[in-house]
C-alpha cells in the first residue's frame, strides 16, 4: 500500500503558491473541500484561477476566497448567488470565463485521462466556440476544447483510506471524480478517514493512483443553499 | 390564459413512458407534479441523479442529495448518482430523451438565448449549452412575453445564443407553437385566447393553418 495519508490540512496544501490554478470540486455548496478551503483563506495566497461549476455564495465556499480578492480569475459555468462575485466581475477586478457545465467536466476528465482536447456540440455558433477551432463529423458541428493544466485539485469524498481510494456520497460526488488527477496534485480531504483494507474494492469510485494525498477534514458544515420541504400527510 | 402552473400541466402531456427526462430550473421543475401517475418516467438532474423524487419531509433533508437548483430532495426506487462527466454523457450522448428548459428569447429558426444579459445579468449557462446541442427533443416553457409586454418569440434573438437551430416545441401561457422551416407553426391556443393575441404576441414568423383547437389540460 502506497500512503496517501497527511496528518493535517497544512501538510496537504504544502506547496500551494501565489498565481497557481487550483480545480475545485462540488457542484453549489454540495461536496466542496471545506477544510482546504479554509486554508487556503488564512494562508492568503493571491493571484489564483479557479476552476469549479460555482463560485460559491457570499459567506461561504469560494465566496471566502473572493471576499479576500484572492482570486484573479475564475472558470465556471454558472455564478449565481454571488454578490460579491458579481461585483467584482462587472467592476473589472475578476477575470470570469463561463464555459458550458458538461464542457468543464469533460476538459477535467481529459486532463485526468491524457486528452488534449475533446469535441464538443456545447456552444457552437454561441459566443463561447468564439476563436476556436471548429469541425464537423457526420453533418454536425463541434468545438475543440482543451483539458485543463491546473496545480492542484482540491477534491471532497465522504469516506477514504490511507491508500487515496475515495467514495462519494449522493449528489456531492459531482465534479470531485473528475478532478481527481487532473492536476499536478490531488488533494482529497474525506468526511471519514477508515483503515486501509476496510472499504470494498467494488465500490471504490476513485482509485488511489489519482490522489496523491487525503486527510480526514476536521469539521464539516454542509450548508444547504436551497431547503426545499414537503409537508406529511 | 395559462399561469405558469398551466404552462406545466400543459407540456406534461407530452411525457411519454419510458423517457428519461431533464427538467430546467424554474417552470420546467414544475412539470414534475403533473405528470401522469400511470406512466414510467425518471428525472435527471444534471448535478449527478437519475430517478429524482420528491422534496424531502421537513427534518430529512440532506445536504448531500441536491437538484440542480441546489434544492434539497429525494429519490425513488432504482434511482442512481453519478459524477458530472458522466451526467454530461447521458445529455451529450442522447440518451435523455426529452429536455425542458426555460428561455428568455426563441427566434423562429429554432435558436435559443436563456443565459446572459450583456452588462446586466451574468449568472452562466449551467449544463443549459450541453443540453441544447444534443438533445433531440426540446420544450422550451415560457412565457409569450417579457415583463416589459415584449415578444419573446422573435425573428432573430437579440440576446447572447445558448444554442441554434435547435428549439422544436415551445409551450407558453398563450399558446402551443412548433418551430418549423416557415417559422412558429401555431398549434394550440390556450384556454380564452385567441388567434388575433397570440399573432399580436408573436414578432416572429406565426404560421396559422386551418382552425386552431383550444388545448386541453
Amino acid at each position: 500500500m502506497i500512503n496517501k495519508k497527511v496528518d493535517s490540512v497544512q501538510e496537504a496544501l504544502q506547496g500551494v503558491q501565489d498565481n497557481m490554478t487550483f480545480m475545485f470540486g462540488g457542484f453549489g455548496l454540495s461536496g466542496i473541500a471545506e477544510n482546504s478551503i479554509a486554508e487556503l483563506v488564512k494562508k492568503n495566497i493571491k493571484g489564483l484561477t479557479c476552476i469549479s461549476n460555482n463560485a460559491g455564495v457570499d459567506d461561504f465556499g469560494l465566496g471566502l476566497l473572493l471576499h479576500k480578492k484572492q482570486v484573479k480569475k475564475m472558470i465556471s459555468s454558472y455564478v449565481g448567488e454571488n454578490a460579491e462575485f458579481e461585483r467584482q466581475m462587472l467592476s473589472g477586478e475578476l477575470d470570469v470565463e463561463l464555459i458550458p457545465q458538461g464542457t468543464l467536466a469533460e476538459r477535467c476528465r481529459a486532463a485526468q485521462a491524457g486528452f488534449p482536447a475533446i469535441y464538443t456540440p456545447a456552444g457552437y455558433g454561441t459566443e463561447v466556440a468564439e476563436g476556436k477551432e471548429t469541425r464537423e463529423f457526420d453533418g454536425k458541428m463541434y468545438v475543440l476544447e482543451h483539458a485543463f493544466k491546473a496545480d492542484f485539485a482540491f477534491v471532497k469524498a465522504w469516506k477514504g483510506d490511507a491508500a487515496g481510494n475515495l467514495i462519494f456520497k449522493g449528489t456531492a460526488r459531482n465534479f470531485n471524480p473528475n478532478m481527481c488527477g487532473a492536476a499536478k496534485i490531488t488533494v482529497a480531504e474525506v468526511e471519514e478517514l477508515v483503515p486501509v483494507g476496510t472499504l470494498d474494492p467494488n465500490q471504490i469510485h476513485i482509485p488511489g493512483i489519482f490522489v496523491q494525498r487525503i486527510f480526514q477534514g476536521a469539521k464539516y458544515e454542509k450548508r444547504i443553499e436551497q431547503r426545499t420541504v414537503r409537508q406529511r400527510g | 390564459m395559462l399561469d405558469k402552473n398551466g404552462i406545466a400541466k400543459r407540456i406534461a402531456k407530452e411525457v411519454q413512458d419510458g423517457y428519461y427526462v431533464n427538467l430546467g430550473i424554474g417552470i420546467p421543475t414544475l412539470v414534475a407534479n403533473y405528470v401522469r401517475e400511470d406512466i414510467e418516467v425518471e428525472f435527471q438532474s444534471e448535478n449527478g441523479v437519475l430517478g429524482m423524487g420528491p422534496f424531502p419531509f421537513e427534518g430529512e433533508e440532506d445536504a448531500d442529495i441536491i437538484n440542480a437548483g441546489k434544492q434539497t430532495i429525494t429519490t425513488l426506487p432504482g434511482a442512481s448518482f453519478f459524477d458530472s462527466a458522466m451526467s454530461f454523457s447521458m445529455i451529450r450522448g442522447k440518451h435523455v430523451d426529452l429536455t425542458i428548459l426555460g428561455a428568455m428569447e426563441v427566434a423562429e429558426n429554432g435558436d435559443i438565448a436563456n443565459w446572459k444579459i450583456p452588462g446586466k445579468m451574468v449568472k452562466g449557462m449551467g449544463g443549459a449549452m450541453d443540453l441544447v446541442a444534443s438533445a433531440e427533443n426540446i420544450i422550451v416553457a415560457m412565457m409569450h412575453t417579457n415583463r416589459a409586454g415584449a415578444s419573446k418569440l422573435l425573428k432573430k434573438c437579440s440576446l447572447p445564443l445558448t444554442g441554434v437551430g435547435c428549439v422544436k416545441k415551445i409551450v407558453t401561457n398563450l399558446a402551443v407553437l412548433e418551430v418549423t422551416e416557415g417559422g412558429f407553426k401555431l398549434l394550440e391556443r390556450a384556454p380564452g385566447v385567441s388567434v388575433e393575441d397570440i399573432k399580436n404576441a408573436t414578432e416572429g414568423k406565426l404560421i396559422v393553418e386551418g382552425d386552431i383547437p383550444e388545448m386541453t389540460l
